[in-house]
């Protein structure tokens, strides 16, 4: 499970940033990718991100296998539409240009790659959003910045908890197995699908009982010291917002907004080259 | 009084989508392409049934969101949301199925899976899809194919491993000592 990303302390303006900015900022960035399918927009939004990357000095190693995932999904996404509905493009774009016709009944058209292109384009731009997101923001600081963007602290109590114990949990489901797999219970083998889930259940059991009485540990201590008793709570880790802070804030604000406008500007999401 | 069971509905949040994140990469394959079944949503759903629609949504959302990020740097919301639709669905009988109270019975049990198949079938054939569509104009045909295998491998999951995980949690937490009295 190495494939896990963390946050790495490190002195760069990305990191130097609120959680709060880092947060609004990747909220929007979805928003508007999530929204636009205009390729100029994409392409604008791809670069930027390319830029912040450079910026943060996110190293590769930190992020390789992850992007060697997300290409293989894209692929396997791309075939499974080609395969099921290969004229997707023409219906977007209204319009058919037969690049070369193989496959009875899959002619490959120009609508249809550049279709791909944006839809790789929309997926590769959320990326390193979340990169950044991940790797420079404090796992602490990340509570603190959920409340401050109106999200009860209770539920942003709930996602530092999550965070603070995924190590901790992992750490036992490896244990339980290394148990059980002493104990004979074979878990790789070829077996029939009950038998799998069987095998599944004599890890999952332990694992949800040690869970149950964790929670039960834990919201005891937290209500020992208080927790929960007022409507507002105070953060150690949360950072003042900075000159740095409100001009990325406002930037973002602006550009998202541009982005939307130019992108619905002719009543439609798509930018369509193949008509004029 | 209350405000106790509040605060440990906010830790089963936390802790249950830790443990929904871990067992993301856990997952059975059925022999069928690109289909596996996720142990995780027995969990998730056993959360639900224990503490109710709230916890069941934001441990879906959470959950899903960040097992996401983390294991895959990317989120795919139009996924993100179904999770805490389903959630919510199997939550909202959290009174009735009476885990904690050692009443999980056969009675329970069908209740318990009648609601779950309802809830995948809310969440997986008609939310995720849509929301495909709607994000990122993806033909119908190929997303509600999608949604229709997650749909049979959630609904076999939930149904077997949920049910099972629930019935025992159900026996033990119910029983108030392990004395019997002698005849």
């Amino acid at each position: 499970m190495s494939t896990l990303m963390s946050y790495t302390r490190k002195d760069t303006p990305v990191h130097r940033l609120s959680g709060f900015t880092k947060l609004v900022f990747f909220l929007l960035w979805c928003i508007t990718s999530a929204l636009t399918y205009d390729t100029r927009v994409l392409g604008v939004m791809l670069a930027i991100s390319i830029i912040l990357f450079r910026i943060s000095k996110i190293q590769w190693q930190q992020i390789g296998v992850v992007v060697k995932v997300i290409a293989f999904f894209m692929i396997l996404n791309v075939l499974a539409i080609f395969l099921l509905s290969p004229y997707q493009g023409c219906t977007i774009y209204q319009s058919r240009t037969v690049l070369f016709s193989g496959i009875p009944g899959h002619d490959v058209t120009a609508e249809e790659l550049f279709y791909f292109l944006n839809m790789l384009m929309k997926y590769f731009i959320m990326a390193p959003a979340i990169f950044i997101f991940l790797v420079t923001t404090d796992p602490s600081e990340f509570a603190a910045s959920l409340n401050m963007a109106g999200v009860p602290y209770t539920v942003g109590y709930a996602i530092s908890i999550a965070i603070r114990y995924i190590p901790d949990i992992q750490d036992d489901y490896h244990k339980i197995k290394n148990a059980q797999e002493a104990r004979g219970i074979e878990m790789s083998g070829k077996a029939r699908l009950l038998q799998r889930i069987t095998r599944i259940a004599s890890i999952l059991f332990p694992l949800l009982f040690s869970m149950m009485e964790r929670i039960d540990v834990v919201s005891n201590a937290m209500e020992l010291r208080g927790f929960g008793k007022h409507k507002k709570r105070t953060w150690y880790m949360a950072k003042k917002l900075t000159g740095a802070d409100v001009t990325v804030l406002l930037s973002t604000l602006i550009f998202c907004i541009l982005a939307l406008f130019i992108t619905f500007y002719d009543g439609n999401r798509f930018y369509n080259p193949f008509i004029g | 009084m209350n405000n106790r069971f509040d605060i440990k509905k906010v830790v089963a949040t936390g802790i249950g989508a830790a443990l929904f994140v871990v067992l993301t990469q856990v997952q059975i394959p059925t022999g069928i392409p690109n289909t596996s079944l996720q142990p995780r949503m027995a969990v998730l759903a056993f959360l639900s049934a224990v503490f109710g629609p709230w916890v069941g949504a934001l441990v879906g959302f959470i959950g899903h969101a960040l097992g996401d990020a983390l294991f895959y740097g990317s989120v795919w919301w139009s996924w993100v949301f179904p999770e805490a639709v389903f959630g919510i669905g199997v939550g909202l009988f959290a009174k009735k199925y009476a885990v904690k109270e050692g009443g999980f019975d056969v009675k329970n049990i069908i209740l318990f899976n009648v609601v779950q198949i309802i809830a995948n079938a809310i969440a997986w054939i008609g939310v995720a899809p849509i929301l495909d569509i709607l994000v990122y104009a993806e033909p119908a045909n190929k997303v509600f194919i999608q949604g229709a295998f997650a749909f049979v491998g959630d609904v076999l999951i939930v149904g077997i491993l949920g049910s099972i995980l629930l019935a025992v949690y159900s026996k033990v937490s119910g029983r108030s000592s392990s004395l019997k009295m002698e005849d």
